[in-house]
């Protein structure tokens, strides 16, 4: 699978640390792709359908235990949105990595795996990403919006085709 | 699978009762706990965020690098140098800018100044939660003095604007270091006055001791982050965990305590400002001469890439990730708050507890609301 992402500003150096772990999962995924390996940070994407599989990889064989954040982009122009996990670990000799799993989805309905069985704490941060790029997570607990007003009724926001008033 | 909101109750309707704390100021802002009571116990209660939503990550898409400067640090306006750090660390990574040294130690000490303001509110309203008024009058007395420091830097008492894209938006005043050095001296030992009368005082420890214990699993696999992990015996801070900045130049401890409590949250404040100090000392007396800005022009460029970078700030862990299409704006920013990432703990820590100790547990996790909102 091709990286889609924008290309990466600084040359890579690849790390030994991160090198090594970013190799370790791609033989373990051959389908999934390396955005880019820095000292301290590495990306990778997998399809929608291997995610489940590759976080739980990443947290028990990695050490990838102590979930960030999710993050989604609207790449309107290709039709796609991606949704990232930011992970950290807390594995002694790795506390200063961040690893993060990509996949990418149709921008039309999108539907990906929830992850909150692999990290509890995505819970909210599912939900967000839910409200603001209307992706749904399946097999989410309690997939309703967190921040946005109960009475919303546009487009989630944080897609590109939504305009803010006044704009 | 393991959720929040899972519940082993069986609710029985005629007993239960349903009770909105919030959103008109529980403590701290707008913000609302839903809470569904038996008797005096929380059987379930679920935080019901947004009240002050506005959009930042929004915002930052129609704005230049430089014009999100003063929108990015409202979210926490007690620690604005604090959560600004990041996203200036971020654009310039991508940047590749190479930062002054002196502007490193500026902003270093901007953000420890911001770092003990936005700890003295915590421990000032906490203690206005647990009925201990000494400490208001005291913690937001004290507080000032940092501001009075802070102003004198940054030109604002509260929103600086001052840790930009390029360095620090100007030099501080060559006159201050004598005063600041006094400030520091006579803080630290006030610090122990606030132990004999805040920490150690016995009303205070039953209040908060052995309440809300949060375990180190339950802390990791949340994802919690800033003062609530290290109450509960993990020592990560990012400020040594992955160095950024000039903190690989000054020497100061993590504090770490293993009883996860509210009790214990307060006590790693408390020694956080500890360190604070003693950085603050180190940067003041070594701090080097030379430009504290690059010279970016009023709408930079910033290549194509993507980033992830994170700071500690008071709260916890503050990351950006930004995503840059070349143009001169964000194609996409997104703010890790570390405020939403403990939000999470709220339906973990109330259920069960009793309805007089959510004061307790809820302030304990120096909580932000306008900054987990952005």
């Amino acid at each position: 699978m091709q990286s889609t992402g924008p290309v990466a500003a600084q040359p890579a150096v690849p790390n030994v640390r991160t090198a090594e772990l970013s190799t370790k999962f791609l033989q373990r995924f051959s389908a999934a792709a390396s955005d880019y390996i820095r000292p301290k940070r590495f990306k990778v994407t997998v399809r929608p359908e291997a995610i489940t599989e590759a976080a739980v990889f990443l947290r028990d064989e990695l050490g990838f235990d102590h979930i960030i954040a999710v993050s989604g982009t609207d790449y309107i122009a290709k039709k796609e949105i991606e949704v990232i996990y930011f992970v950290a670990s807390l594995r002694p000799g790795q506390e200063d990595l961040v690893a993060a799993l990509a996949e990418r989805t149709g921008r039309d309905a999108p539907v990906t795996p929830s992850l909150v069985g692999v990290w509890p704490g995505a819970e909210y941060h599912e939900r967000e990403t839910f409200e603001m790029l209307g992706v749904k997570f399946d097999g989410h607990p309690d997939m309703r919006g967190i921040l946005l007003p109960e009475d919303w009724n546009d487009i989630p926001p944080l897609r590109k085709d939504y305009k803010s008033p006044g704009r | 699978m393991t959720t929040t909101t899972e519940t082993d109750y069986t609710p029985d309707p005629d007993k239960i009762m349903s009770v909105a704390l919030g959103p008109q100021h529980p403590g701290s802002g707008h913000f609302r706990i839903r809470l569904w009571l038996d008797g005096d116990y929380v059987v379930r209660a679920d935080p019901d965020a947004g009240y002050v939503h506005r959009g930042e990550e929004k915002m930052a898409e129609y704005r230049n690098y430089i014009q999100n400067v003063p929108h990015l640090e409202r979210p926490v306006i007690l620690d604005s140098s604090g959560i600004l750090f990041a996203y200036a660390e971020a654009v310039d990574e991508l940047m590749g800018n190479k930062i002054p040294v002196r502007a490193q130690y500026l902003r270093v000490i901007m953000a420890e100044l911001n770092r003990i303001i936005s700890h003295m509110y915590f421990l000032g309203i906490y203690g206005v939660f647990e009925g201990h008024t000494t400490m208001i009058e005291w913690g937001l007395g004290d507080r000032d003095l940092f501001i009075d420091l802070a102003a004198r830097i940054g030109g604002a008492r509260v929103t600086f604007a001052y840790t930009i894209p390029g360095g620090v938006r100007n030099d501080m005043p060559r006159d201050m270091t004598e005063q600041a050095l006094k400030t520091f001296d006579w803080f630290e030992k006030r610090l122990q006055e606030y132990e004999k009368v805040f920490l150690r005082n016995p009303i205070f420890e039953q209040r908060t001791r052995g309440v809300g214990v949060l375990s180190t699993q339950d802390a990791i696999r949340f994802g919690t982050t800033g003062t609530v992990l290290r109450a509960s015996g993990v020592r990560h801070d990012i400020r040594r965990s992955e160095p950024y900045s000039a903190y690989p130049n000054f020497d100061f401890e993590v504090p770490m305590m293993k009883e996860g409590d509210c009790w214990a949250r307060t006590l790693i404040a408390v020694e956080e400002m500890r360190q604070s100090l003693k950085i603050l000392k180190q940067a003041f007396k070594t701090i080097p001469e030379g430009p504290v800005r690059l010279k970016l022009g009023p709408q930079p460029r910033v290549p194509a890439g993507e980033t992830y970078f994170r700071t500690e700030a008071a709260h916890g862990e503050q990351g950006y990730h930004l995503i840059s299409d070349g143009t001169p704006r964000p194609y996409r920013l997104k703010m890790s708050d570390p405020n939403f990432r403990n939000m999470i703990l709220l339906p973990l820590l109330l259920k069960g507890a009793h309805v007089a100790d959510i004061p307790s547990i809820y302030w304990s996790l120096n909580f932000w609301p306008v900054s987990s909102d952005r």
